[in-house]
């Protein structure tokens, strides 16, 4: 067995409760309710093990984490855990109360989504009525706290056209940083594909557009982007590799490699409430099975490409081909490569099934 | 001139891997050694000058010496957004 180097962030997902219902949602479409969560003394003692395990920070995710009426104790035990911490939030429950608890407990950066950058389209993407207006005003709580802010804009078919206007609105609320995220397909998002998928030229025009506001604003605004790989011909390096610089922690408990690696139907997982992070990081079977090189098939397995992209995404050769173990069809030398492009060919119904606990 | 950490960024230990790392928003740097000299004594309340004195002493060398390290770091440091002044 590999000896792994050790995680340099964890993820830590407090709940999957949400006001908002967002098609794309990366959380697993079967969702942990209020009663199978982690409870507070448990997330202290997760955080300890990251850090002691070397996570430098975490990222405290949800779900909505505001959701949870501890969160003011999560973050506080975070920092005295010694990691940096990042609230992932919705920002539809924060009002200035909480925000200053927040800010009190330690919090070191807020990441806010948004689902548009108008009214109508934001609201019928996240399902929740009066949700912009909540979210503009969070911006501004996290501004007066003199916390950093990060836009997190998630985009796709259905709001592609409103791009310039969503980093228009990044710089309008104060935010240094956006991360203009093409969507990822798996769990809900792969069941609203066909309502998702943007079109190459859609894709291209993103691009130019990024490139030229990353001119156009250098010094007051960095645009991290993530491109959708349904469009490429190489596969993204999933995670950094499986098992190689992150871990994830569900609302129950679960270690996971990735945050959607219980879309793997069959992969089993050591849970923090019987297993030590260091025990699953280093020993469980599900951080082992992908681990390094030797696990690959052809035509990953002496590609020059093996340890830049580490065989893409395992979530996605598990959604697209039913075998975890194969190479990431968004690779061309992929035999299952052509899946992709049929998706793009049969996308377009733009009706959404929205996220819900079933 | 009081140099201060920009919103976000803090110097903070990394015991598992025996170093020191400065967190900013979804980002990280390794100081070099000179670098984190500086970092260390970056409180909110010593301005520059204090800075280079208490490196003078701490090197026991000449504080014009240190004063032009302490400059170009600092000007690094806010170039990279880890610091304001």
């Amino acid at each position: 067995m590999l000896t792994p180097e050790a995680p340099l962030a964890l993820l830590a997902e407090l709940t999957h409760r949400c006001p908002l219902r967002c098609p794309y949602c990366s959380n697993p479409t079967e969702l942990t309710r209020a009663a199978g969560e982690l409870a507070t003394a448990e997330w202290a003692r997760v955080f300890q093990e990251a850090s002691a395990l070397g996570c430098l920070q975490v990222h405290l995710s949800g779900g909505e984490p505001t959701a949870r009426r501890d969160i003011v104790e999560i973050v506080a035990a975070a920092r005295a855990a010694g990691l940096y911490t990042n609230l992932i939030t919705a920002g539809v429950l924060l009002d200035g109360a909480l925000m200053e608890r927040l800010f009190a407990a330690g919090l070191d950066h807020v990441q806010l989504s948004v689902q548009d950058a108008d009214e109508a389209g934001a609201e019928r993407i996240g399902g929740l009525r009066g949700a912009h207006a909540k979210k503009c005003a969070a911006a501004a709580l996290v501004k007066r706290a003199g916390l950093p802010l990060t836009l997190n804009a998630v985009v796709h078919r259905q709001n592609l056209h409103n791009l310039p206007r969503l980093i228009e609105l990044a710089l309008e609320w104060g935010a240094a940083r956006i991360e203009v995220a093409h969507v990822q397909y798996y769990g809900w998002a792969l069941a609203n594909r066909a309502a998702l998928l943007p079109t190459r030229a859609q894709l291209d025009d993103a691009t130019g557009i990024v490139e030229a506001a990353r001119i156009a604003h250098r010094g007051r605004l960095v645009i991290d982007y993530v491109v959708p790989d349904y469009h490429a011909a190489r596969p993204k390096p999933c995670m950094g590799g499986w098992g190689r610089r992150f871990l994830a922690v569900s609302p129950a408990g679960n270690v996971l490699p990735c945050h959607a690696a219980e879309s793997i139907t069959g992969m089993t997982f050591a849970n923090v409430r019987t297993t030590s992070l260091a025990e699953a990081w280093t020993g469980s079977d599900a951080f082992n099975a992908f681990r390094g090189t030797a696990w690959m098939p052809k035509p990953c397995q002496g590609c020059e490409h093996a340890e830049r992209d580490w065989g893409g995404c395992r979530c996605q050769a598990f959604a697209l081909t039913g075998n975890a173990a194969s190479t990431d069809p968004a690779c061309a030398l992929s035999p299952d490569h052509g899946l992709l492009a049929a998706a793009v060919a049969e996308a377009g119904d733009p009706s959404f099934r929205y996220r819900n606990f079933s | 001139m009081i140099p201060r950490f920009a919103p976000g960024v803090r110097l903070q230990e990394d015991k598992a891997r025996g170093r020191w790392i400065v967190m900013a928003p979804e980002r990280m740097f390794i100081p070099d050694e000179t670098a984190l000299e500086v970092l260390r004594l970056v409180d909110g309340t010593r301005d520059e000058r204090a800075i280079v004195a208490a490196l003078a002493a701490r090197f026991a060398a000449p504080a014009e010496v240190i004063a032009g390290d302490v400059r170009m770091m600092i000007e690094d440091l806010t170039a990279r957004g880890a610091l304001t002044c």
